[in-house]
């Protein structure tokens, strides 16, 4: 093509770009401090809740976790199940394979499609499944978290295993029993942005600033996705990077277990401490190999049973998730709806090898 | 990747010819495959229209408009991004690194959105751009430097990616405005249909214009057949090949604004393992991997075929791992019987040639 | 794009008569050149993590570097042998993860049973999955990239329904197996001694077998090479058998190694082993590379990795600086081919 064809089409595409960003910047512009973020979700409770109304016969309850290949959800859904079937409802357990936010989206979708009466979802991001759990309230179903959150604004209830306070002081006393009190400390956590990892270390971190615990260093956190190659590989990369380490926390069942893994297998067995959240099941060789002392968890199956209860007492009009509101959650007993829509299992169990072999989960 | 692959040899009437007769060997293919071309496409329309009747059928809920909301929403990227794919792969090219030119095309946006203070108009136009220019990345290597783009795009797919964790780590930027991402699964008041469909639709219609229609078009056929021969023909190769991943970049730059505002999150793992689909897509349409032969139609159906069926499927309760099954079978599927029709053919009518006697 | 890497050029319509004695010497000078790169580039990067941080040299991190690796070391080879062939086989991270899987669900299932035995069936497992491979593609005469990225989703699929969500753990695996993930000989990690061992048969075969040269041919210039005698089908369909056996292998260690097993091992893999072939000078345009570069390759990539923690530098940044070597690797070896092809174009054109 000729120069002069050529300088005439460059010209034609530099204009064009430049209109389109001139258009851009005049067309007014919502930027980040004008836009006023509201998340355009409806409000939750609404209605009277009536606590003597009956459990509904053939509720389709639908769990959705972080993702189905973990043992934690594994038996957290059939807790559920257990629960589902006890109150005669229609049980179902979707997910994805890994824990990735716009995954969890679809499912959502889907369930809000075949006509759910109640989603029980552990949210991997606790903004990305806002917009379809907004849809999925809209056509009738009722919501409810577990173990991890969404904005309060996108769900009824959330059902906590324990209070957020209550594990942050719970792992960081265990870490600084086991390492005598000072030393560098670790925290090998699970995806960066899931929220429930997220809410405990800023509470721990608020704990290290306790006076008994101002000899202990939290010296960095790493992430292991909740992938076990990768907290595997996580943990060499800490003991390698921080010679000094004394102690580390890993408030994940795939993390700790890992970590106890790759311990167990090294030269830093029994010098370097682990704590954590994690299933006696899985932890219970490290438990008597010596590589681990004490770990702690609630019982997984318990807070899927609650879960699926709390939605149950939700689409039966006995709650509406108004602070306040009591219901009865089967073999557990009776539950009070705390601030936000926030309901507590109970206090964690700690497990050490004098313990663990009665429990077999 | 184009011709000089391994299996170059066309199986329709392949007796041995000597090298060299690449050019007789090209139009003979050409003329077959136009007949292929045809008929390929008529068969994923045809398996897409028996699916969705199936599915409207078998499958509660299938056939309620708010599963086709959904359903055409989940395929908006997808569409998206078969449609400059489908040139790329005409050309005899790839570019696996699609996926990834969106996931940090969208951390980008949310970085921007968080820290530059810049309009989420602006913000989109640039994106865009950035896209753009990463496709040029793609292209300058494939291009100019003469590389493979097999392995141009395997290896910006890992630095796209990787960078894309870089500009966000594992954080997410989740406060876009509530409009903003309420428009991105809005639906045209009245349908069903939602709206960011229409953009689709616009492109489709100019790509396959510009493919069917145009002598630009035609070169890209011609390049698929025979980069060579395209050459002396007067087209300007490298040029064009360029500007198709220029292309492509800038649509991954679009995905990238709509996956996030749809999602409302950038994260640096968004739409991972998104190629896959999409070269699916592009193959099941009837495209040929080596080259030279395809069209939009057959794409378009292709990518509305793959929808229905996982949309289908996950209503019906079928695990997620028999999708994945699915969707491989589907892929080698698409390029054995291609293979195996035309050998048949082929075997069928030497047949005939034997069978009719040849007056010497 | 239509480059033939490495392919003698044909003069005055002579055809080469055998290997030109100066052009091999040329030849093999410019692979000893990359390796012998590629080994500095592994001491440089190990000598600054080792200032910065001299943990990094200690033996229990050199121990988890060797282990660490020795896994891609074997999928690198294997990979080699096909790419040489002008292939590519995206799948061998599903198959990992089958085999791996498989041999966990073995031990539950017989519990005594003796690991040579669970690691002869899951490599014959992996040669099945190669099989599949293989034929699809050599018989089918389908291109490789589209059949390993179908077999890549539908062996994972296979995996996925398999396990159903259910995780095998460590604790339900046979002491004397997971031993091997950590046993060391003479302080060398058995797993690494494995990875050296398939190196060495593989380097050797690509080199002093015909079956072996005849791959290079193969990738070189497949039709010259049909021409003259070569069974191409036969030796594609056996070299994707080899790595899928090569994957098994891989997988078997991989499910020593890690213990803790779930249908997502393996995941993602596939990139990184072309990455270790490619940065080791493997050609992805066929016809040039050794086992022995893709190894180190390997190494080097998994070296890398451990040094961006200890350095502690962003862990983000691993990934992109993999993108970044393989852009350059292939953009190294097409300069290297160009300039190789122009002085033997040069060297003929003066009648040498």
């Amino acid at each position: 093509m000729s120069a002069y064809r050529r300088r005439l089409r460059v010209g034609a595409t530099g204009l064009t770009v430049a209109a389109l960003l001139l258009t851009a910047t005049a067309c007014g512009g919502t930027t980040r401090e004008n836009s006023g973020n509201e998340s355009g979700g409806g409000s939750q409770a609404s209605g009277a809740a009536n606590p003597d109304a009956p459990i509904k016969e053939g509720l389709k309850i639908a769990f959705l976790p972080k993702q189905v290949n973990n043992p934690y959800f594994t038996v957290s859904d059939n807790g559920g199940k257990t629960a589902v079937t006890e109150i005669k409802g229609e049980f179902k357990e979707v997910g994805p394979s890994e824990a990735s936010a716009s995954s969890q989206v679809s499912y959502i979708n889907t369930l809000s499609q075949q006509g759910m009466d109640v989603i029980v979802t552990s949210a991997n991001d606790p903004n990305a499944i806002c917009g379809a759990l907004n849809q999925a309230k809209a056509a009738g179903a009722k919501i409810v978290t577990f173990d991890s959150d969404t904005k309060p604004e996108c769900r009824q209830i959330f059902v906590n295993q324990v209070t957020a306070e209550g594990i942050a002081e719970n792992q960081v006393k265990l870490i600084s029993e086991q390492i005598g009190g000072e030393g560098e400390i670790a925290i090998l956590s699970a995806t960066a942005n899931a929220t429930n990892q997220n809410a405990w270390i800023a509470l721990m971190k608020e704990e290290l600033k306790k006076p008994e615990y101002s000899k202990l260093k939290l010296v960095t956190v790493a992430y292991g996705n909740d992938d076990d190659q990768k907290s595997f590989q996580e943990t060499q990369g800490l003991l390698q990077s921080y010679p000094n380490l004394k102690g580390i926390i890993s408030p994940t069942t795939v993390g700790v277990a890992a970590a106890a893994r790759y311990l167990s297998g090294s030269q830093y067995k029994g010098k370097v401490k682990l704590t954590g959240l994690g299933t006696p099941n899985q932890m219970r060789e490290y438990v008597k190999d010596g590589t681990v002392d004490a770990f702690a968890l609630w019982n997984p199956a318990d807070l899927g049973y609650l879960a699926a209860y709390a939605g149950a007492a939700l689409a039966s009009g006995q709650i509406t998730g108004a602070e306040g509101d009591k219901f009865k959650a089967g073999k557990l007993g009776e539950f009070t709806v705390g601030k936000d829509g926030g309901v507590v299992l109970g206090p964690p169990t700690v497990f050490d090898k004098n313990n663990i072999d009665q429990f077999q989960f | 990747m184009a011709h000089d692959s391994l299996y170059a040899a066309p199986p329709v009437g392949a007796e041995a010819e000597p090298p060299g007769a690449g050019g007789e060997r090209g139009a003979g293919r050409l003329a077959g495959l136009r007949g292929a071309l045809g008929s390929w496409d008529a068969a994923v329309v045809a398996a897409l229209v028996v699916a969705t009747l199936l599915a409207s059928a078998t499958v509660q809920n299938f056939a309620t408009g708010r599963n086709v909301q959904f359903l055409l929403l989940d395929l908006v990227p997808l569409a998206l991004l078969a449609l400059p794919m489908t040139l790329i792969v005409i050309t005899g090219e790839i570019d696996l690194s699609v996926a990834s030119t969106v996931g940090l095309c969208s951390t980008l946006m949310g970085q921007m959105w968080l820290s530059s203070g810049l309009s989420l108009e602006l913000i989109c136009v640039l994106v865009v751009l950035l896209g753009a220019v990463l496709g040029a990345v793609n292209g300058v290597f494939v291009t100019g430097f003469g590389l493979p783009s097999l392995a141009v795009t395997i290896g910006t797919l890992a630095l796209y990616r990787g960078l894309s964790f870089v500009v966000l780590g594992d954080q997410a930027v989740a406060d876009f405005p509530g409009d903003w991402t309420a428009a991105a699964v809005r639906s045209i008041p009245g349908t069903s249909i939602p709206v960011a469909v229409v953009p689709v639709l616009l492109l489709a219609l100019v790509f396959g214009v510009v493919l069917h229609a145009t002598p630009a078009g035609r070169a890209l056929y011609a390049m698929g057949n025979n980069d060579q021969a395209a050459t002396f023909a007067g087209v300007s190769v490298a040029r064009t090949k360029f500007w198709l991943f220029v292309a492509s970049g800038a649509v991954c730059g679009l995905v990238g604004v709509f996956w996030t505002l749809r999602y409302a999150s950038a994260r640096g793992d968004n739409a991972t393992g998104l190629e896959l689909t999409v070269v699916t897509a592009v193959l099941l349409g009837g495209v040929s991997i080596f080259g030279g032969r395809g069209g939009l139609i057959g794409v378009v159906a292709g990518v509305l075929l793959l929808g229905v069926l996982r949309n289908a499927l996950q209503l019906a309760d079928v695990d997620a791992n028999a999708l994945t099954i699915v969707t491989g079978a589907l892929l080698i599927a698409s390029v054995v019987l291609p293979n195996a029709v035309a050998d048949v053919r082929g075997r069928l009518h030497r047949r005939r040639q034997r069978a009719t006697p040849v007056a010497r | 794009m239509s480059v033939t890497a490495g392919a003698p050029e044909r003069v005055d319509g002579h055809p080469p008569t055998g290997p030109d004695p100066r052009r091999r010497g040329l030849a093999e000078r410019l692979l000893a050149v990359r390796e012998l790169s590629l080994l500095l580039a592994l001491a440089a990067l190990v000598l600054v993590t080792t200032l910065r941080n001299e943990r990094f040299l200690s033996g229990q991190s050199v121990k988890d570097l060797l282990l660490g690796c020795a896994i891609l070391v074997i999928l690198a080879v294997g990979q080699t042998l096909v790419i040489v062939t002008r292939n590519v086989d995206l799948s061998v991270g599903s198959i990992l993860g089958l085999v791996a899987f498989a041999t966990g669900s073995l031990f539950l299932a017989a519990p005594g049973t003796p690991w040579p035995v669970a690691l002869l069936l899951g490599v014959a497992l992996g040669a099945l999955c190669g099989v599949v491979n293989g034929g699809l593609i050599a018989v089918a005469k389908v291109p490789a990239l589209v059949i390993t990225l179908g077999t890549l989703y539908a062996f994972r699929g296979v995996d996925y329904y398999w396990a159903s969500g259910r995780q095998i753990n460590a604790a339900d695996m046979p002491r004397s197996f997971l031993r091997l993930g950590n046993q060391t000989v003479l302080g060398v990690p058995v797993l690494f001694l494995v990875a050296l061992v398939v190196v060495a048969v593989v380097g050797y075969y690509l080199r002093a077998y015909r079956s072996g040269r005849e791959l290079y041919a193969i990738g070189s210039e497949p039709a010259a090479a049909r021409l003259s005698g070569i069974p191409v089908g036969r030796r594609v369909f056996a070299v994707f058998v080899a790595n899928g056996a090569l994957a098994g292998l891989a997988g078997v260690l991989y499910a020593a190694r890690f213990g803790t097993l779930d249908a997502a091992a393996g995941t993602g893999l596939e990139l990184q082993v072309v990455a270790a072939a490619v940065v080791g000078g493997v050609a992805i345009f066929g016809g040039s590379g050794s086992a022995y570069g893709a190894a180190l390759g390997a190494v080097l990539l998994t070296t890398i990795g451990s040094s961006l923690a200890v350095l502690r530098i962003d862990p983000f940044w691993q990934q992109a600086v993999v993108g970044a070597l393989i852009l350059a690797a292939i953009g190294l070896d097409r300069l290297l081919a160009v300039r190789m092809a122009a002085r033997l174009r040069g060297r003929s054109a003066h009648g040498a």
